[in-house]
């Protein structure tokens, strides 16, 4: 049986108590690429205000939830409210940080200018940014302590910068709900806890933030709550009340490796294959 | 003769100042739609849409039609269909591309190869004619041109979104596909409307090598655009006088000044960098 932590468990731990409601609603979701499931009879709330992290084996499926979550790919099966509407009604309240390896760093472009690309859904065809929009960029380069870069062009920043910067856009879309994909791969423990401080505090003013992983230290220590994902949920909770070795088995299968202290390593290669298992449209 | 004689020379003809404007508006054009192009990767499709233009031209000729309208039709038929193909059949993009891109060609020299004494209009078809450009292909160049910017101008935000990062936008509720067949549009109108320029073979040099000169020299959009436009103007310009003083095709003298600006900007940013490391 999957483990689950009934909400009321939860309510001491995260903020959805004060903010109330459910941000995402997944009911018996399946998906894929051509005829491969990449995930199956998936069954998740997410509530408002929590912070996330979706973890598992490559080709577990995180990033693919993640895309049907924010409407880039359509579900076989199941349906999925965000916000309490179907996917893409809200799509203007919903944030989507790529992974960094799918950014052009080359192309000719300044941090303000990303920033405000967070704005062109509120903005509309046609507009132009007003005096609101830029103080909602200039707002969240604060937020996220690179309001003195706004001129650089994204390929000059350092790896930690790069992805503040996408969260930074986030931000400022005043989005509700802000999905990352990969945020901490990659980068150094120093620029790790930068990034999760902003996503914390950014949980903590009611965002719904969920991010996939890699990184399960960083996932039970700094998440609210985590998601066991392989093909199929194993595990949702407090990572110190959900993850045990039975979860950590069912969830990477044979890259756990037995110690003789009676406990386990995990093989996990942030980078082994990823294209090839859960693919890019 | 002096160095302004060399260049009020050539204006006491019209249709030497015609091909000016023209060139320069195309250059215009080519520069806005190329740095969409050379930043998301689609210089291939560029290839293709204009060879593809072909047989729209010649079954236009045929039967007495605009030409442009033909080319109009072919090329952006091929760009869309280039789209649909690559999104349906699970095959690799430039496999699309080069069937496509050779099949049209193929039909277009079929059918050219069928009308009497051909050999005279191809070369126009194939590497432009701009000093021959009429009055009224200018006004039509004109209204598409500016057409062309407003489009660009209205959809900005939203075409910089979706093409810096499709994913994000997709899933900020922009409509990323109808904004990458709205950009194969653009790119098949600026084709049509270049051909007069520098012809079928050369268009995709006019696209393609101010926006990527342009790109090694800033760090903005915006800019990269008004400096790739500054360069397809000013190429245009010095290439027509290269080709009235030389007596050379007008568009192959304007590809290979673009060229050599390129070779120019590839050489000091690579030796700036090398010096930097």
């Amino acid at each position: 049986m999957n483990k689950r932590v009934a909400p009321s468990v939860l309510e001491g731990r995260t903020p959805s108590s004060h903010v109330g409601g459910r941000a995402v609603t997944i009911s018996s979701v399946s998906a894929g690429y051509g005829d491969r499931a990449a995930i199956s009879d998936i069954t998740l709330d997410l509530a408002r205000g929590s912070l996330t992290a979706i973890f598992g084996p490559n080709g577990g499926g995180k990033s693919t939830l993640l895309k049907c979550i924010a409407g880039l790919m359509k579900p076989w099966s199941g349906t999925i409210e965000v916000l309490g509407a179907a996917v893409g009604v809200h799509a203007a309240r919903v944030a989507y940080v790529p992974q960094a390896e799918q950014v052009d760093w080359s192309f000719p472009i300044a941090v303000d200018e990303v920033v405000a690309m967070g704005r062109t859904p509120r903005i509309g065809p046609l507009g132009r940014a007003g005096a609101a929009d830029r103080a909602a960029v200039a707002e969240a380069l604060e937020r996220v302590d690179m309001a003195g870069l706004a001129d650089r062009q994204i390929g000059e920043l350092s790896g930690g910068q790069r992805r503040r910067v996408f969260i930074a856009r986030a931000i400022a879309a005043d989005a509700e709900i802000y999905l990352l994909d990969e945020p901490v791969t990659g980068v150094d423990p120093v620029t790790q806890e930068k990034i999760m401080n902003i996503l914390d505090a950014e949980a903590a003013r009611g965002k719904t933030v969920v991010a996939t992983t890699h990184d399960l230290a960083c996932a039970a220590q700094r998440f609210h709550d985590v998601v066991a994902l392989s093909g199929r949920v194993v595990a949702h909770g407090p990572a110190q009340l959900v993850l045990d070795r039975e979860v950590l088995e069912k969830t990477y299968g044979g890259h756990l490796v037995p110690l003789a202290d009676g406990g386990v390593v995990l093989l996990d290669d942030p980078h082994h294959s990823h294209g090839a298992h859960e693919g890019h449209e | 003769m002096s160095p302004a004689d060399f260049l009020l020379e050539p204006l006491a003809y019209d249709f030497f100042v015609r091909a000016l404007v023209a060139s320069a508006l195309v250059g215009v054009a080519c520069a806005v739609v190329g740095s969409f192009v050379v930043l998301k990767g689609m210089s291939f499709i560029g290839d293709a849409v204009s060879h593809a233009a072909f047989p729209g031209i010649v079954i236009a000729y045929m039967l007495g039609l605009p030409i442009i309208l033909g080319g109009a039709v072919a090329a952006i038929g091929t760009a869309l269909g280039i789209g649909a193909l690559t999104r349906r059949s699970g095959l690799r993009s430039d496999s699309i591309i080069g069937v496509l891109f050779a099949g049209m060609f193929a039909l277009g020299v079929a059918l050219f190869s069928s009308i009497p004494n051909y050999v005279g209009d191809l070369f126009h078809f194939l590497f432009g004619d701009v000093l021959g450009i009429s009055v009224t292909d200018m006004a039509s160049l004109s209204i598409l041109v500016l057409a062309l910017l407003l489009v660009v101008r209205a959809l900005w935000k939203e075409l910089l979104f979706a093409t810096f990062d499709p994913l994000g936008a997709g899933a900020a509720g922009l409509p990323v596909r109808r904004l990458d067949d709205l950009l194969l549009i653009l790119i098949a109108v600026t084709i049509v409307i270049s051909l007069q320029a520098v012809g079928i073979v050369l268009v995709v040099a006019m696209i393609t090598t101010p926006a990527a000169t342009a790109q090694m020299l800033v760090k903005r959009f915006g800019q990269m655009m008004m400096v790739a436009a500054g360069i397809g103007v000013s190429a245009a310009v010095a290439g027509l006088y290269l080709s009235y003083a030389l007596d050379l095709a007008s568009g192959a003298a304007i590809v290979l000044i673009e060229t050599a600006l390129f070779m120019i900007v590839l050489l000091i940013t690579t030796a700036r960098r090398a010096r930097a490391a």
